[in-house]
């Protein structure tokens, strides 16, 4: 996995709150045996007209946003199906850092999987980011994983939280599988234990 | 004395491998249920790293979100290259690496949070993962079943476990009793309506109360199965006899000595006296009316005998969302919700795609015929629960009322097979999520029970089942 420490971008505001997932990438690109080229279709019905036209104004269509790293996005981001392919078209389109004040929980945990960081901050600060990120594409905005800290535009600085472990995870670029294989004997022994308290499983 | 433990935190505590400081804990898994959307980037990162399936055994897979569900499938047909190739792709995977498999031609295939409790894979007790955020559908067996993505699939596939934070508990208590014409479903609308999409997010949610007591398991998987669209990771409901009843002679079901060793630990699993919950909800069982959800988000929740609402009535971000579904949904505020026609009826899904479902609907569609210029699907959850309803006379009903009687899959629950919404369709469904575009593009959805499905279709338009009882 890609590692992710500090990065310096355009943030593309998307205020409205339950941004779903089918929103994010509808099930017509679920039938992808890959996990790359989704960006294209990031946000697919809002961003295109039915003839494949942009819809010139939503905001990734527009020229201060088409490369926007970061989404400062309303509340309950990410909602409903467990799709990865969600996360996949965010990063492949490429934004590595969605800010809300809140996000699905299976969302929340597939964005970190794929090197991005999904950051909940109170309402407050999402409404000072929503401002800064309404500036345009000369408001860059810097989030920095290790201080664990967002400076906008303007020289603001907004600490956030982040999971220790998760933290880890991003910044070294690890991968989850290799790390519990780690733990092989205690999944044995794990093993061993249940199959003799529950020999049905 | 142990401090008193909700049925999440013993289940959770029976399957913790190791813990961190942090608490980040490495849980064991032990079903792995597997479908053709979610797993084959994830069988991918298998083979590039050389990796087996740790377990195999644990490990089901059935085709289901692309099948067709047309009665001509049989011959092979699907129209849709990248299904086909998606289908394929399954099928190598699931024989390559040798899990458990039900492909498109055995009886036994369907969705999979419908295949997964009827041959007993699902048990009482234990951790249940899918790539697919129904999953929740298997906590009805008081099993801790969640949703996961991708990467975890491969996770899992790997290694058998996962890597976890424990969630907060949550009650949602149903006391009382329901009134006729009120099902599982609609309770389970009536507390997302109340929570909200995102209120039970960081929670997993114990289902509890006498109407819940009272409700088959078919009943008790419904309610679960929308734990997710009110955010929670997962919805539980603690074992009972009508658990054991439902469980025991099921193909995978443990038998003789290990059944009675299974039981006595299944009885162990409730919450006990005084154990903490973060969160509480109690709704009276006779304060739920049937319910239709009138917007795009699954809390869009009204009584039947409501009206559509105004954007005005709403606080916060939630004045524009409205707004914006009212527009995608065609309403004007103020129409009365039975006066909306619809020209599409779906019922199926994991949500309401078993055998009781079917039942109350051929209650409601005997004799009847549907309506002009309704189309009307019925799709069965499994091969099974489609031979189990033949058996009963009810696909003749089905027919016979004008339904199309389809094999078994998710069909226009997501559309992402032949079965769809045009755009501009309006449909009553008894599926789970009325998203944007959800049952095809441009289509706009009005979830409901099966009963309230089938009152649509008699009259063309939402209806209050009350007045066909
Ligand atoms: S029936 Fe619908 S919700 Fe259930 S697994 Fe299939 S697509 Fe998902």
């Amino acid at each position: 996995m890609e590692k992710f420490e500090k990065i310096t971008g355009v943030a593309a505001p998307m205020p409205l709150i339950n941004i779903d997932t089918d929103m994010i990438i509808p099930k017509l690109f679920l039938k992808t045996i890959k996990r790359s080229g989704l960006g294209v279709h990031l946000f697919d019905e809002m961003r295109y007209n039915d003839d494949g036209s942009e819809k010139p104004d939503f905001v990734l269509n527009q020229p201060a946003y088409r490369n926007a790293e970061i989404i400062v996005a309303g509340d309950n981001f990410g909602c409903g199906s467990s799709r990865e392919h969600a996360p996949w078209a965010i990063k492949d389109f490429g934004v590595k850092c969605v800010i809300s004040t809140s996000f699905a929980d299976i969302f929340f945990n597939n964005c970190f999987k794929n090197g991005i960081l999904p950051i909940v901050l109170p309402q407050e600060q999402v409404d000072l980011l929503m401002k800064d990120a309404e500036k345009g594409a000369n408001a860059r905005m810097t989030v920095d994983l290790e201080a664990q800290e967002i400076t906008t535009s303007d020289g603001e600085v907004v600490k956030f939280d982040v999971d220790a472990f998760k933290k880890q995870c991003l910044l070294e670029g690890l991968d989850d599988i290799g790390l519990t294989l780690k733990k092989a004997d205690s999944i044995a022994s794990y093993e061993t234990m249940s199959a003799s308290a529950r020999p049905w499983v | 004395m142990t401090a008193p433990k909700t049925l999440y935190d013993k289940i959770w505590d029976a399957h913790v491998i190791t813990e961190d400081d942090d608490g980040t804990s490495l849980l064991y898994i032990d079903r792995h249920l597997v479908h053709e959307v979610t797993s084959p980037q994830a069988f991918e990162g298998l083979r590039d790293a050389g990796r087996k399936v740790h377990a195999p055994d644990k490990t089901i897979a059935v085709p289901d979100h692309n099948v067709p569900t047309t009665l001509d499938r049989a011959g092979g047909i699907i129209s849709n290259e990248e299904s086909r190739i998606q289908l394929e792709a399954l099928d190598k995977n699931a024989r390559d690496f040798g899990v458990h498999y039900y492909p498109v031609d055995d009886v036994r295939q369907g969705i999979v949070h419908i295949v997964g409790p009827e041959q007993g894979w699902t048990l009482p007790g234990m951790t249940v993962v899918c790539g697919d955020s129904h999953t929740a559908t298997h906590g009805a067996f008081g099993a801790l079943a969640h949703g996961i993505g991708t990467s975890e699939v491969e996770h899992v596939l790997a290694t058998q476990t996962l890597i976890q934070q424990k969630s907060k508990n949550m009650k949602v208590e149903i006391t009382g009793k329901l009134r006729p014409g009120v099902t599982a479903k609609d309770v389970t609308l009536a507390v997302i309506g109340a929570t909200g999409t995102a209120g039970g997010t960081g929670y997993v949610i114990e289902y509890c109360g006498q109407v819940i007591r009272d409700m088959s398991m078919e009943g008790r998987m419904t309610v679960c199965n929308m734990a997710i669209e009110g955010g929670a990771r997962a919805g539980l409901i603690a074992p009972d006899e009508t658990t054991f009843e439902y469980v025991k002679g099921r193909p995978h079901a443990p038998k003789g000595a290990e059944w009675e060793m299974a039981l006595e630990w299944w009885k162990t699993l409730f919450t006990d006296d005084d154990a903490h919950f973060d969160k509480v909800l109690v709704l009276k069982g006779e304060d739920i009316a049937p319910v239709v959800t009138w917007g795009t988000s699954p809390e869009d929740v009204l009584p039947i005998t409501a009206s559509v609402p105004a954007p005005e009535d709403f606080e916060g971000g939630k004045v524009d969302a409205a707004a914006r579904s009212l527009e995608y949904m065609g309403l004007t505020a103020g129409t009365k919700l039975t006066d909306i026609p619809i020209n599409t009826v779906f019922i199926g899904s994991c949500t309401n795609g078993r055998i009781e479902d079917l039942r109350a609907v051929a209650e409601i569609v005997k004799g009847k015929k549907v309506a002009d210029g309704v189309r009307a699907l019925i799709v069965p959850g499994s091969g099974l629960v489609r031979a189990q309803a033949e058996e009963e006379g009810l696909g003749e009903i089905f027919t016979e009322a004008g339904f199309e009687w389809r094999l078994a899959g998710c069909s226009m629950c997501l559309a992402m097979n032949d079965d769809q919404l045009a755009p501009g369709d309006r449909s009553a469904s008894t599926s789970n999520r009325n998203f944007e575009g959800r049952q095809g593009k441009g289509g706009r959805t009005h979830l409901v029970s099966p009963v309230m499905a089938a009152a649509a279709a008699i009259t063309g338009h939402l209806t209050d089942v009350r007045e066909m009882l």
